[in-house]
């Protein structure tokens, strides 16, 4: 039995070291291409430095990568998070642009208050289609993603809407507390994740109806409930993400901001160690998996490549990240047998019992003879 | 009369997996044109056999023999092109395409690479007409009921110039007269002189349409015989493994105690899961269900607990009228379910013994009120110990715990709902001697404590061991209900279940 | 017959369920035409209709490579990239060594058959879902471009050029391009080996049930692979034919071509889960795509975003029509359908 327990805390220490080694990896290489790479200064009482900028950039990404590390521990996806963050900011821009004065703070919390109303409205949307008309959710956000960067070009009417608001401006560009506002809006949502998810009970349901969604309804939780609450979320998360990124540069693009977003941050969540089939989840690694994805951008800037090799880059890891979460792929290179892979999920039918229980019975006698 | 040459013949055949003998020393033939069932009990190998001889396992020892030439198969493609076709109890078969194409997918008829289509629905509609079929073969197979999907499945087999028809479990989901469909056909193939292997746990079916059997019991031989010379009864004693004579006295519980109803239903019952059955369940009591794999004990726990929906009847308790339309209604009205499928249905593998543990108990409170952790780790701690789940860490993932201790871990999540009525679907099996004697003490408390147990099993001593009164299920149907006194024996048990009438 | 009769003897008079999402769609497209017609002078000319097949000729080459893989139940995210792709490699190989049209058109199909068999292999032999390989693929194909040239590169050579220029007259002032005459060679080869040949049959079976195909001794791990090849070779194609109606290769060209070409092939009445979808529908549904754009320029006065909410919709309805009177399926989908 220690030799099994050795071998889970192997495993669950194996999640989160690969991403941290390719980050410190990244880190390094930075330290050698670029000089004073680890510096912060302060300068007018707000701090910069390269890895400053990693955070602000990678904020927005960190968003969305939240809001789809719950998705995807359901043992769903979303692909509208693009074009959620790309209305979000169409529509915060054009309230604030009929604003007489678009300094004012309240007409901005207005125009922010709409555009996370609508954010909202869009993620319980898919939640709806996936979890009470029962569409795949790869399809059912499909939809949305289509649909969604039509919305955002109507709302900025196929123009870039330009705007001067300082009070907004702050969202994405601006500092508070001597760090940029954005890393402080991340700290806190990943902090009320955090609250929400593995101080209250709801990790545990997200995590227990994409383990087993089955076993959960047998031990009575709402899973349809359960998969609303969490779309909706990633809904919000996209939303204040587009609100980041249509500050930080004071303009709202319906057609390219956020443009394959939601590529990235499944990416950030499968890089942090989250499974694309559901189950458990890490924060912490999706985190991990976003700063990666920044500092590599970032990195590929400063070693003088040009920045539209990121994609090989992106191309590599991805490719990479997933052959080694791959148990097919670990077992064929490795030629060893950690573990046995886990049962491919099971069809939304079932078969029927007898079988099952046949199944359950050698593996009873199995764990019988284990246990004398 | 002279027997004809086996067309199959297996001998010595071991298969052994890891920490277990699946199969041992075990001998079977099969003759041409008979219908040979290969009954056991779970894990009684079965399986294991079928799947040596069809190619997807290899053999650890022992030979095989098709047409008295030793083979040995790659795989079920191989077994297939010697002649050994399988069909399995889910058809393994595409819906979405055609009857046709389903008979012929792999080996159209074809003219310079191309499929000729005409061709291929002559062929399938002969062959539908020489299993005395009419089917538009035209059609997706999903829309053809199911009996129809599985004499499809035997179409494409025997299609393939069958020798050998392997059936496992076809009927399991049959009704009645798509089983005497089913038998139709089998009896024809029989004729035309295909050995037919078949696997059924269903006993009126296997009496009705087989020769000859073969029984197993823990990977292991019993023997051969010809059907119409052993008796229900002696059958179920070979596949329990107790002859009847020699069965022990089993020290009865305390007679039944008189008290006042839990739960009473009337005429509850699901089309194609269990019969009509009316059954009452007192406080403090333990009703054990007894029946075969596959006889619908599973059926009745899974509609008292809302798992499933019923098609009829209703439910009261406490003499109230109640709908209990899903687990969270069946939880409200304090009803607990450990499913016999701990793996798909009851445990959430990634999650720690401790989630698991309190995932009920989270789940009727919502997820906005957690349990607090101090008392997360007291309930935990405390059944950890009652239950004496080992490793007793409460942060280790569930899926690396024995069958026992899940088992427990399991119990544990509904015992902390104090249910008024616990619900164990084969609590014991493929559970440690160790662990079985502790969960069957834990039944006796509870219920000595006012809790209502039903207590499912094939195990009839552990049934008449617990239970104050015994349901008797059996082919999907509630047979009997027995008070559990000095008359009530395994052998009395053993009839019901095997003939539907006491001895 | 006794009593056990297993006809569905009701279905034979209706119409085949099969066919319904490839029905409607056809209706939707007539409606969109006559719709259009009283609306609009000079809508209904034929020459209108043909124009739709001028201007998406790439898009249909691109959408029949994604129904072998969606009917197989996958899904290839790298098309556009890999169009995009073979734009420019075509470009760059014609203006820097300048080598012969035949050659450069050889090695762009070649490499676009390549990138798609390594994807192919590596979703069926390491068990990745498609979802994320073609996303890699998607990366790759991309980033190639830009380590390639991050300008637009204009293409003189005579053959591309002679291709772009030549109109096929077909009388009555109508026209169409060679690039249209491609495109429809294509569509019949790829509606023949979907219907006539096993490999095609075995897509359906893998798509509708890949358990059941493996027993049934079906060549699971070849058709997959060979899915995703023929995406990349028919992706590698739409490059070219792109490069033919823009002269020109470019690494920004084709973004986001994966949803038109995914949204043409549901419209189409495929099914995303696999296993049904019929090569009629796709071609429907890349109409119904450039009627919906002929019909914005028509109007003038709607912009062209109206295009994609336009096709959200049809999705939405199309998606919510086939869970609800959709072909009965007897199981879930096959590990292979589902990237989620």
């Amino acid at each position: 039995m220690s030799q099994e327990r050795n071998l889970a805390r192997a495993l669950t220490a194996h999640r989160l070291f690969w991403p941290v080694a390719v980050l410190v990896a990244l880190l390094v290489l930075n330290v050698v291409f670029t000089d004073g790479f680890l510096t912060v200064q302060m300068r007018q009482g707000h701090l910069y430095g390269s890895l400053i900028d990693i955070l602000r950039f990678g904020a927005p990404l960190i968003l969305v990568a939240l809001g789809m590390t719950l998705v995807i521990a359901t043992g769903g996806i979303d692909l509208s998070v693009g074009s959620v963050v790309a209305i979000a900011g169409a529509l915060a821009c054009l309230r604030i642009s009929d604003l007489t004065d678009q300094g004012s703070v309240t007409g901005v919390l207005a125009a922010v208050g709409v555009a996370l109303a609508v954010a909202l409205v869009l993620g319980a949307w898919n939640g709806v289609l996936v979890s009470v008309i029962g569409i795949q959710p790869i399809i059912a956000t499909l939809i949305l993603m289509v649909a969604g960067r039509g919305l955002a070009q109507l709302i900025t009417d196929g123009q870039i809407i330009t705007i001067n608001s300082a009070p907004y401006k702050l969202i994405g560009g601006g500092y508070w507390l001597t760090l940029p506002f954005g890393i402080l809006v991340v700290t806190a949502l990943v902090a009320l994740t955090g609250f929400l998810t593995r101080r209250l009970a709801l990790g545990m349901f997200i995590e227990s109806v994409g383990g087993n969604a089955e076993a959960s309804r047998l031990s009575g939780i709402r899973s349809s409930g359960v998969l609303i609450v969490v779309y909706t979320f990633c809904g919000l998360c996209a939303g204040i993400a587009g609100l980041m990124i249509s500050s930080n540069v004071s303009s709202a693009d319906g057609n390219y901001a956020g443009l394959w977003i939601e590529l990235d941050a499944i990416l950030a969540v499968v890089i942090g160690g989250t499974s694309l089939l559901g189950g458990r989840f890490s924060i912490a690694g999706t985190v991990l998996g976003a700063l990666i994805i920044q500092t590599l951008t970032t990195t590929i800037y400063s070693i003088g490549v040009t920045p539209e090799t990121t994609l090989l880059f992106k191309a590599l890891v991805v490719t990479l990240v997933c052959l080694l979460q791959s148990p097919s792929f670990r077992r064929k290179a490795f030629r060893r047998r950690a573990r046995p892979a886990p049962p491919p999920p099971a069809p939304a039918d079932g078969p029927s019992d007898a079988s099952v229980s046949d199944v359950t019975a050698g593996e009873g006698r199995e764990e019988t003879v284990r246990n004398r | 009369m002279a027997e004809p040459a086996p067309i199959v013949r297996m001998s010595g055949i071991g298969k052994r997996f890891p920490g277990v003998k699946a199969l041992d020393g075990v001998d079977f033939r099969l003759l041409p044109g008979e219908v040979h069932a290969l009954m056991g009990e779970n894990g009684a190998g079965k399986s294991t056999l079928i799947k040596v001889l069809t190619g997807v396992y290899e053999v650890d020892e022992g030979r095989v023999e098709l047409a008295g030439r030793p083979v040995a198969f790659s795989g079920p493609l191989a077994a297939q092109r010697a002649g050994i076709s399988t069909v399995y109890q889910e058809v393994n078969l595409c819906g979405n395409l055609s009857v046709a194409e389903n008979i012929y997918i792999g080996r159209e008829p074809r003219r310079f690479g191309r499929i000729q289509w005409s061709k291929m629905r002559r062929g399938a509609k002969a062959l539908m007409d020489r299993l005395e079929l009419d089917v538009d073969v035209s059609a997706p197979l999903a829309s053809c009921s199911l009996a129809v999907q599985q004499m499809v499945a035997i179409a494409r087999a025997v299609g393939v110039e069958a020798k050998v028809l392997v059936l496992d479990e076809p009927t399991s989901s049959l009704d009645a007269g798509e089983v005497a469909q089913l038998f139709r056909v089998m009896r024809r193939l029989k004729e035309e002189g295909i050995a037919i292997l078949f696997v059924s746990h269903f006993l009126d079916q296997v009496y009705e349409v087989s020769d000859r059997m073969t029984i197993l019991r823990d990977g292991r031989l019993v023997g051969e015989y010809l059907t119409r010379e052993l008796p229900q009864v002696d059958l179920v004693a070979k596949m329990i493994g107790r002859e009847l004579a020699a069965l022990e006295k089993l020290e009865g519980r305390p007679l039944a105690r008189v008290a006042e109803p839990l739960i009473e239903t009337r005429d509850l019952g699901r089309p194609g899961g269990i019969a009509p059955f009316s059954l009452t369940i007192r406080r403090g009591e333990v009703f054990g269900l007894a029946g075969l794999l596959g006889s619908g004990r599973t059926e009745i726990a899974r509609l008292l607990f809302g798992a499933d929906l019923a098609g009829g009847g209703s439910v009261q308790m406490g003499g109230k009228p109640v709908t209990l339309r899903s687990p969270r209604a069946a939880m409200a009205r304090k009803i607990a379910f450990c499913s016999e499928n701990r793996r798909a249905e009851g445990l959430v593998d990634e999650l720690t013994v401790r989630e698991n543990i309190v995932l009920a108990l989270q789940a009727s409170r919502g997820w906005s009120r957690p349990v607090p952790r101090r008392r997360q780790d007291e309930l935990v701690a405390k059944y950890i110990a009652a239950l004496n789940i080992r490793p007793g860490d409460p942060d280790q993932p569930v899926g690396t715990l024995s069958g026992g201790n899940q088992q427990k871990v399991l119990l544990a999540r509904w015992l902390i709902m104090e249910p008024r009525l616990l619900i164990l679907d084969e609590p014991t099996r493929g559970v440690d001697v160790g662990a079985k004697a502790e969960i069957q003490r834990l039944v006796a408390e509870l219920s000595d404590g006012g809790m209502a147990v039903l207590f499912v099993s094939a195990e009839l001593e552990e049934v008449l061991r617990l239970s104050h009164r015994v349901g008797v299920v059996r082919d999907r149907e509630l047979v009997a209900q027995l008070d559990n006194d000095e008359a009530l024996t395994t052998d009395a048990l053993m009839n019901k279940i095997a003939s539907g009438v006491p001895s | 017959m006794t009593e056990t009769t297993a006809t569905l003897p009701e279905t034979r008079l209706t119409f085949p369920r099969k066919y319904v999402p490839v029905a409607v769609t056809a209706g939707l497209f007539v409606a969109m035409l006559v719709a259009g017609g009283i609306r609009y002078e000079g809508f209904a000319s034929g020459q209108v209709v043909l124009n739709v097949f001028v201007d998406n000729a790439f898009l249909l080459v691109v959408a029949v490579g994604m129904t072998f893989v969606i009917v197989a139940g996958g899904i290839d995210l790298s098309v556009g990239a890999v169009v995009a792709l073979s734009t420019m490699i075509s470009a760059s190989l014609l203006a820097d060594p300048g080598l012969p049209a035949p050659l450069v058109i050889a090695l762009v199909l070649a490499a676009g058959s390549l990138l798609g068999l390594g994807m192919g292999a590596v979703i069926h032999y390491f068990e990745i879902q498609p979802f994320i390989v073609t996303l890699a693929g998607m990366f790759l194909a991309r980033g190639l471009c830009y380590v390639i040239g991050t300008e637009s590169i204009p293409i003189t050579d005579g053959t591309f050029t002679a291709v772009a220029d030549a109109r096929i007259e077909l009388g009555a002032g109508m026209w169409i391009s060679p690039s249209v005459v491609i495109a429809a060679v294509v569509v019949l080869v790829a509606g023949y080996v979907l219907h006539y040949t096993r490999l095609g049959r075995a897509v359906y079976a893998v798509g509708g049930d890949r358990q059941s195909a493996l027993l049934m001794g079906l060549p699971v791990a070849r058709t997959t692979i060979a899915v995703y090849t023929i995406s990349g070779l028919c992706s590698a194609l739409g490059g070219l034919l792109m490069s033919f109606y823009m002269l020109s290769g470019y690494g920004l060209n084709a973004v986001g071509m994966e949803l038109d070409a995914i949204a043409a092939v549901v419209i189409g009445g495929a099914l995303l889960t696999g296993g049904s979808g019929y090569l009629v529908g796709t071609v429907l549904g890349v109409l119904v795509l450039g009627l919906t754009q002929t019909i914005l320029s028509f109007e003038g006065t709607l912009s062209p975003w109206w295009t994609s909410i336009f096709i959200g919709l049809l999705l939405f309805v199309f998606i919510v029509l086939q869970r609800f009177i959709g072909v009965r399926r007897t199981r879930g989908g096959a590990p292979v359908a589902t990237a989620a």
